[in-house]
């Protein structure tokens, strides 16, 4: 390829344009607004005033608190549901295929606000089908809203019904890039379906798996749109608050800026973490 | 002795007694959506168990329509829908033939630009997005509020260079010897030769604009200026609110995806499975 500097720039900057400005600027600028006190004006330079503020403010250890329980529990069950779903969808024995992936996959085009308000309807104490459906089989109604376990779960619920068969299709399509004939070779040896599972099919599948967690970790860190609508404003008692609904409640109902950036540091820390994390993992053996 | 065969027909039998109940269990919300959307308030709060459509849907829309003017929201969220993933897939895919058919100076701090920074949480532009848009530009409450910022996007940039660099070379060489424009040749022989990728971006694009949320429900707060999903978020948790309205919108929001998705799924999956391919 010749250089052509100028032509290669006119497709370019219409998009690096805004990239820069609404993307690159931010970036900086968040980080440049942490360090300020944001509720005097003008604002001043005040480089301990937020990051202090954070250290000592028991709602954000009780946001991140959420969020990392929030982490650890959902993530995992949520991409071993995607492996399942997506290695039965696989099978060459499967018939109505496309009813199943149609179940799974339907999900992924609801969006947010569609689903928290037809979950909340569903767990509703008196009147929710599924305190119902528990009922009719002779378990006790759940308080879905009041206590902080039954909210936790909930969340946890909406979350992995809403993306498991997004994680589900990148893992199916990381499925069907395994070459047959390992297959073939493993069951003319007679390996059983399970052992291939565990010695074939998984260690071919890490990367596109880690792939899938890394999204979901830093997809669920941002949770916001769940327990600010199905929960209510990371209800009850802020049991499930989340570090974006913080964000939400310092930067857009308190409108302090400063605070609110040095919050959205601190997830973008750990994203910058667990990206590292992926890399260390899916590296090229030496 | 069992046969082959059928210990194929057990293994058969089990994969889908385990599949099924799965399958049910996660159609189960959108079926109870289009239940609740079709019953009169009355019935969704009544002791039995419902499972079936009624008949009210048409009065829902009307109580949806009483409680906040939806059918408006949802002009603009079509409006907003439309336009973004024009302007989307205009721009990346420009910014990916660039990135991938051209050698020039800065290629190499671009692209590591792009890759360095796509797993941020979006979070972290948020509060600048906001301030410069609401305070410096005085935009909230118009479309170019709704339209500009999400155009930052990456992810159709990386999409589009790897479409744009599968293709061979001698392809654009013949045009090139035969003096035809750059910009032609980008136009006329490469944008066709993409169109499956192109679809595949587009519907993603149109998909993350029409379900965005936080961002619509910071920068457009005024009523005559939300989009649907902003709209339908105002109605959840209010005491006095029909909730088969609220059901009836969000089947709004939800079955013209779905039957998107039905009838596209082959480039929508190549859109998400393709968010895997770096």
């Amino acid at each position: 390829m010749r250089y052509r500097n100028a032509t290669a720039y006119r497709f370019l900057t219409p998009y690096l344009l805004i990239f820069a400005v609404f993307w690159i600027w931010p970036i900086i600028s968040s980080f440049l607004i942490s360090f300020q006190a944001t509720r005097t004006v003008p604002w001043r330079f005040a480089p301990t005033f937020n990051w202090g503020r954070l250290i000592g403010d028991s709602a954000f250890f009780n946001a991140l608190k959420n969020t990392l329980l929030i982490l650890v529990i959902q993530v995992p069950v949520m991409i071993s549901l995607a492996i399942v779903m997506a290695v039965l969808l696989n099978s060459p024995l499967l018939k109505a295929r496309g009813l199943y992936r149609f179940a799974f996959f339907a999900p992924v085009v609801v969006g947010e606000v569609a689903y928290s308000a037809v979950f909340r309807l569903m767990f509703s104490l008196d009147f929710g089908i599924v305190n119902k459906l528990l009922n009719s089989v002779g378990l006790p109604k759940v308080d879905w809203f009041s206590n902080v376990t039954p909210a936790m779960a909930l969340i946890m619920i909406a979350v992995t019904w809403r993306w498991a068969g997004y994680n589900a299709i990148i893992i199916l399509a990381g499925l069907q890039s395994i070459p047959e004939d390992v297959y073939e070779a493993a069951t003319l040896d007679r390996v059983s379906k399970v052992k291939q599972f565990f010695h074939i099919t998984l260690p071919l599948l890490k990367p596109v798996i880690v792939f899938c967690a890394v999204l979901s970790i830093i997809g669920t860190m941002q949770l916001f749109t769940e327990p600010f609508l199905i929960t209510e404003r990371g209800g009850p008692g802020g049991g499930t608050e989340t570090l974006g609904l913080l964000l939400y409640r310092q930067g857009f109902r308190s409108l302090n800026f400063g605070y609110a950036s040095a919050i959205a540091y601190t997830m973008a820390g750990l994203a910058i973490a667990i990206t590292l994390v992926q890399l260390w993992l899916t590296r090229e053996p030496k | 002795m069992i046969s082959r065969s059928q210990r194929r027909l057990g293994r058969s039998i089990l994969l889908h007694l385990v599949l099924t109940p799965l399958a049910l269990v996660w159609l189960f919300p959108l079926w109870m959506m289009v239940v609740f959307s079709t019953m009169p308030d009355y019935g969704i709060f009544s002791p039995g168990i419902e499972l079936l459509p009624h008949d009210n849907f048409l009065d829902n829309v009307n109580n949806l329509q009483r409680d906040t003017n939806f059918i408006g929201a949802i002009g603009i969220s079509v409006s907003v829908a439309v336009t973004y993933t024009f302007l989307s897939v205009l721009l990346t895919s420009m910014a990916g033939w660039a990135l991938a058919r051209y050698e020039f100076l800065g290629k190499r701090l671009v692209v590591a630009i792009i890759l360095g920074t796509i797993t941020l949480p979006y979070a972290v532009v948020l509060i600048p997005q906001f301030i410069m848009v609401a305070r410096d530009f005085q935009l909230a409450n118009t479309w170019i509020a709704l339209i500009v910022p999400p155009l930052f996007n990456s992810l159709g940039v990386l999409f589009m260079r790897q479409a744009f660099s599968m293709m061979p070379a001698e392809l654009f060489d013949a045009a090139r010897v035969e003096g035809v424009k750059e910009w032609r040749i980008f136009l006329f022989v490469a944008l066709p030769l993409a169109r499956p990728m192109l679809a595949a971006l587009a519907i993603i694009l149109f998909l993350a604009s029409w379900n965005n949320y936080l961002w619509p429900l910071l920068i457009n707060s005024q009523p005559g200026a939300m989009t649907a999903p902003v709209a339908l978020g105002t109605l959840i948790g209010l005491t006095k609110v029909s909730w088969g309205g609220l059901m009836a919108g969000a089947v709004m929001l939800t079955v013209p995806m779905l039957i998107v998705f039905v009838l596209l799924q082959r480039h929508f999956i190549a859109g998400i499975a393709a968010g895997a391919v770096k």
